[in-house]
């Protein structure tokens, strides 16, 4: 006797790549803006990146309802953080609370691949990269999403940063210079369009420094 | 144009059936299929028997000088490299170490846990917690999350009241005290080389050597284990980083390349007019 499968699943797959670049005063965070599911476009418009806080993005691919109910989460419990402390949350410390708001649905998870990218509390950038059930870890750089095999290898070749867990310590942010980082992440992007059928239409880019955020916006292909 | 279906005949004609029936008509092909009640998820289930468990390499043993630990730094999703820059020795106070094999998410948020529960029992009994204790907070809590899927394998290294402590504590519910463990997908190969290379009274050094050799020759031969051998040591005033080597250069330190002699030279070919 077969047992019932179930034939309803409670997750979808939109699609998706974001990546997030530290620099030594900047951080760069970028998705692209085409919402899919299955082989059918949703739409061309719909932004993937959210702002935490002051000094805190977040990119996020995956099952973009999650993302959704995610993002309202953190942006609730900084709110009381504010109200409780009066400032701001740090790019570390909101690591750390979505890194637990993870966890929590261990046995039921946010279907979430997150890029939180920021300043930390000396000014440099900083980038953490999560799993879907909470994992992290600080990087110089990092890509998720259905086009992260594609966009990793070509960071690593351009960006490879000694490993944190060196002894003796070397840094791991990019000598690059701002602007070189927001050129890198176009064509980033631009080649992963060609090779991924969920990556296309346009890449919306954030970068933030110590003046404060700007926003770019650049067209993809829309194939 | 008939298909051609010759792959998928079956090599042994059907079992109790008389041989006139399988040949006065073509049996239409057909793959084994094994008979298990519920197929669909007996299939996920060989698929997953045959996964690499615990992709990682970490190690701890106790010797005359404390505690070493050592691990790699490579995590993997399925085949794809996820980091190779991984903490897999989590810091859970200044005198205890824990280990990371299995789920990346389970180890870390469980062994922040533990790091609060340590610090608390500090505050409300006025002295460190023992490594016995931490272990079996540890443990215990695995324990009742037992069958939900959890994938934590790990060794609480430390040094107590008692001296050094080292237990090995996994999400079956298992808790063992010893003096030498490797856990992960690269333990077989580490043993081999720590177990060789064992003995009680070594200096600091040469233990951290041992652990570091261990690591290495791990992450050679195993596929899922890989990036930085770190290595810390557990004294009576806490636990020391030593070292941290990115495996393909201690490759080149331990095995250099020796010119090799050349035997026939290749002479240059000059194009013709």
């Amino acid at each position: 006797m077969t047992k019932q499968q179930a034939n309803w699943s409670p997750y979808d797959n939109n699609g998706g790549s974001c990546v997030a670049i530290a620099g030594r005063d900047y951080c760069v965070v970028a998705a692209d803006t085409r919402m899919s599911t299955g082989y059918s476009i949703l739409t061309r418009d719909y932004s993937k990146i959210s702002k935490l806080a002051d000094k805190a993005v977040l990119a996020s691919s995956g099952f973009q309802a999650d993302i959704k109910a995610l993002q309202k989460h953190l942006a609730a419990r900084h709110l009381i953080y504010q109200h409780q402390h009066n400032k701001q949350m740090s790019c570390p410390a909101m690591a750390q609370l979505l890194s637990n708001t993870l966890y929590y649905k261990r046995f039921f998870p946010y279907y979430a691949f997150n890029v939180l990218g920021g300043l930390d509390n000396e000014g440099k950038g900083c980038v953490f990269t999560y799993d879907a059930v909470g994992s992290y870890e600080r990087v110089g750089y990092s890509a998720q999403g259905s086009g992260s095999t594609l966009i990793m290898p070509f960071l690593d070749n351009q960006l490879k940063s000694p490993s944190p867990l060196l002894l003796p310590a070397q840094d791991a942010v990019t000598p690059l210079s701002e602007l070189e980082a927001v050129d890198l992440v176009k064509t980033v992007f631009v080649s992963a369009t060609e090779r991924d059928i969920y990556t296309g239409d346009k890449v919306e880019i954030v970068i933030l420094n110590a003046e404060g955020e700007r926003r770019e916006f650049m067209d993809l292909r829309k194939d | 144009m008939k298909l051609d279906t010759s792959g998928l005949e079956s090599a042994m004609p059907f079992f109790g059936v008389n041989k006139e029936l399988v040949e006065g008509f073509s049996a239409s092909p057909s793959f084994e299929i094994p008979g298990a009640c519920d197929f669909d998820s007996f299939q996920k289930e060989a698929v997953q028997m045959v996964k690499p468990a615990k992709g990682t390499t970490t190690l701890a043993f106790i010797f005359k000088e404390g505690v070493m630990v050592a691990a790699d730094s490579r995590a993997s999703m399925g085949g794809y490299i996820s980091s190779q820059s991984v903490k897999k020795i989590i810091e859970i106070n200044p005198y205890m170490l824990g280990t990371m094999a299995g789920g990346a998410a389970d180890c870390q948020f469980w062994h922040r846990n533990l790091g609060i529960k340590c610090r608390l029992h500090e505050l409300a009994n006025k002295r460190r917690i023992s490594v016995t204790g931490a272990s079996k907070l540890l443990a215990n809590i695995l324990y009742s999350y037992r069958g939900m899927g959890l994938s934590v394998g790990t060794m609480i290294a430390g040094w107590d009241e008692t001296g050094p402590g080292l237990y090995y504590v996994d999400s079956e519910g298992g808790r063992l005290k010893g003096t030498r463990f490797s856990v992960g997908s690269g333990s077989p190969y580490a043993y081999g080389v720590l177990d060789s290379g064992y003995r009680y009274d070594m200096s600091v050094e040469e233990a951290a050597e041992l652990a570091r050799r261990a690591i290495y020759h791990a992450t050679f031969r195993d596929g899922a284990s890989g990036g930085v051998a770190s290595v810390y040591h557990v004294g009576p005033t806490g636990w020391k980083k030593l070292s941290g080597d990115d495996v393909g250069e201690l490759h080149y330190k331990y095995y250099p390349v020796m010119p090799s002699t050349v035997e026939q030279e290749m002479a240059e070919v000059v194009a013709g007019p």
